[in-house]
């Protein structure tokens, strides 16, 4: 029992030490921003390595979401008689929630998890000690600028999603089930607002992409030094990086859109 | 500096203690390394030579102590302080540490481009001539990937002398080598100390090769100094764990089992559900 109990509480304090050295290590690689932006090719060869990685993958995901909502809702719709509101409803999907978050989901798999599986293995073989040995902070040196490369990435990520969807949605219902180019497109200009569905979703686009960037680089610094190691740092990051933007989708939203 | 024992240590450690868990990796050890020499710490491995290196460079922080390098109390500088020092360091690490993504050129020419505004043209022949003294000029646009383990080694060498370092750190730099990329490691750690005038040390299991490289030497186990002096003179040391080290032997008072509780104690004992 009392071992049990042990156990428990000691699980208990060192989770709680982890959530504390996360948010130090977080207000650490933010106070090294504004370094890391002084040497912008660092950064923008993050935004290209990380966000390359996962155009591909959110190009195709984002077409086929298009498609799909627009088979579904069109029938739903039209039971309803409100078929010509095709536009505008998925144009608030894609834009409020479905870009946002499924393009974080798709970069916590690709971007999130090289980005962890990089730094974990460039400290098993002591390149990030080898680093500090010759007076440079790894931190400064390879987070920071992998950091803000991630998060500059991720709501780009996010337009091109909502783009692509949106295509896809309208070569269904425009070459497919033949509806009015006209009212397709006017609804949604009608209905859909720059500030509450487009803006909205990019700044929720943002914070998911600080949350998983901040897992990934966290997971990987802090990984074993072992092949072990860099597995389950990899495998946190999609873990713990998914629950986040989950949660964090519930507040933005309630935050956001009360009633609206 | 210390004026009266006339030359300062290069490096003093005093009454060093380190633990890991409930282990004392060290426990009240003092090393005094001379400047300007060629200092061996043996010891079989796990002893915690690699710690003691973390120590000495600030990556690792002593339970209690005094470690001095130059004169700098290591663990109560600030970072930048610390930082400052460790351009004064070199340290040669197992596998060479370097950095994946850089060709050899580019990782000898790290430091130099993250600590100088130096024109490219100067990087340039910096670099070619460390490359040139570490003998693999030739191999500068290679990647740490098409580089053998000797070769990665003494890029990584060529990249710890680049800031021309007063201290060198060698972490096992004979281990897993073919006989002919061993000789080279050891004519160049002696050509490179007697060129730079470094103070050098080198941490080893290899008795063998310090024999002919180490000024001096600590003999290290469990957490004491077993033993000091030159080679030859630990070659005389009587004591029977020194015997056994030196000669290379499977059974005397090293032990051969990681510290445990007693084998039938823990096969039958009722205290482990406890
Ligand atoms: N990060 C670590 N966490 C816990 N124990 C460690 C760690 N690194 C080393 N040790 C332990 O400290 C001891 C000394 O390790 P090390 O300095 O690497 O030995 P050596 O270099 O002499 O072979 C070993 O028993 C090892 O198990
Ligand atoms: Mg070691």
């Amino acid at each position: 029992m009392a071992l049990i109990q042990q156990q428990v509480l000691r699980r208990g304090r060192t989770g709680l030490a982890a959530f504390g050295a996360a948010w130090l290590f977080f207000f650490r690689v933010l106070a090294l921003l504004p370094r890391a932006f002084m040497r912008p090719l660092l950064v923008v060869e993050q935004v290209y390595a990380l966000g390359n990685r996962t155009v591909p993958l959110v190009g195709l995901a984002g077409f086929f979401i298009g498609l799909v909502l627009a088979l579904q809702l069109y029938g739903v719709l039209g039971r309803f008689g409100a078929a010509s509101m095709l536009g505008p409803i998925i144009a608030i999907t894609v834009l409020r929630e479905l870009g946002p978050v499924i393009t974080a989901l798709l970069y916590a798999g690709r971007g999130g998890t090289a980005l962890a599986s990089e730094i974990g293995l460039m400290r098993a073989t002591e390149q990030l000690s080898a680093m500090e040995m010759m007076a440079v902070d790894p931190v400064r040196r390879i987070i920071a600028p992998r950091f803000a490369g991630g998060i500059i990435a991720v709501p780009i990520l996010n337009l091109l999603f909502d783009v692509v969807a949106l295509f896809g949605a309208w070569m269904i219902a425009i070459l497919a089930m033949h509806m009015d180019q006209g009212v397709f497109w006017g609804n949604m200009q009608a209905s859909v607002g720059f500030m509450d569905d487009l803006v909205n979703g990019i700044i929720k686009s943002f914070i998911f992409g600080l949350a998983v960037n901040l897992v990934a680089v966290f997971e990987g610094f802090t990984a074993q030094s072992t092949a072990g190691g860099v597995a389950r740092a990899t495998t946190r990051t999609v873990v713990i990086a998914s629950l986040a933007i989950f949660a964090l989708d519930f507040v933005a939203t309630a935050f956001m859109y009360q009633g609206v | 500096m210390n004026t009266e024992s006339g030359e300062a240590s290069a490096i003093s450690i005093r009454n060093l203690v380190f633990e890991r868990g409930d282990r004392a990796i060290f426990d009240h050890v003092d090393v005094e390394i001379p400047r300007g020499r060629i200092t061996a710490i043996m010891g079989p491995s796990g002893t915690g030579k690699t710690t003691l290196l973390g120590l000495v460079t600030g990556r690792l922080h002593p339970s209690s102590g005094d470690i001095r390098v130059g004169g700098l109390p290591v663990q109560s500088l600030r970072t930048h302080e610390l930082y400052a020092l460790r351009m004064r360091m070199g340290v040669l690490f197992q596998n060479g540490a370097l950095l994946t993504e850089l060709s050899a050129f580019e990782n000898v020419a790290f430091p130099l481009r993250e600590h100088t505004d130096l024109s490219e043209s100067m990087i340039h022949s910096l670099v070619l001539m460390k490359l040139q003294a570490v003998g693999l000029r030739g191999a500068a646009d290679l990647m740490p990937a098409e580089l053998s383990g000797g070769m990665a080694r003494r890029v990584a060498l060529a990249r710890a002398i680049v800031m021309d370092p007063e201290f060198i750190f060698y972490d096992e730099p004979f281990t897993g080598l073919d006989p002919i990329s061993m000789s080279a490691i050891v004519r160049l750690i002696r050509s490179l100390h007697k060129t730079l005038g470094l103070t050098t040390v080198i941490v080893s299991h290899d008795v063998d090769i310090l024999e002919h490289l180490a000024d001096d030497s600590y003999l290290f186990s469990e957490g004491k100094v077993v033993a000091r002096g030159t080679p030859d003179e630990l070659r005389k040391n009587r004591s029977r764990w020194v015997q056994q080290f030196i000669g290379g032997m499977a059974d005397g008072p090293v032990p051969f089992h990681y510290p445990s509780r007693e084998y039938d104690e823990e096969l039958l004992g009722e205290d482990q559900w406890r």
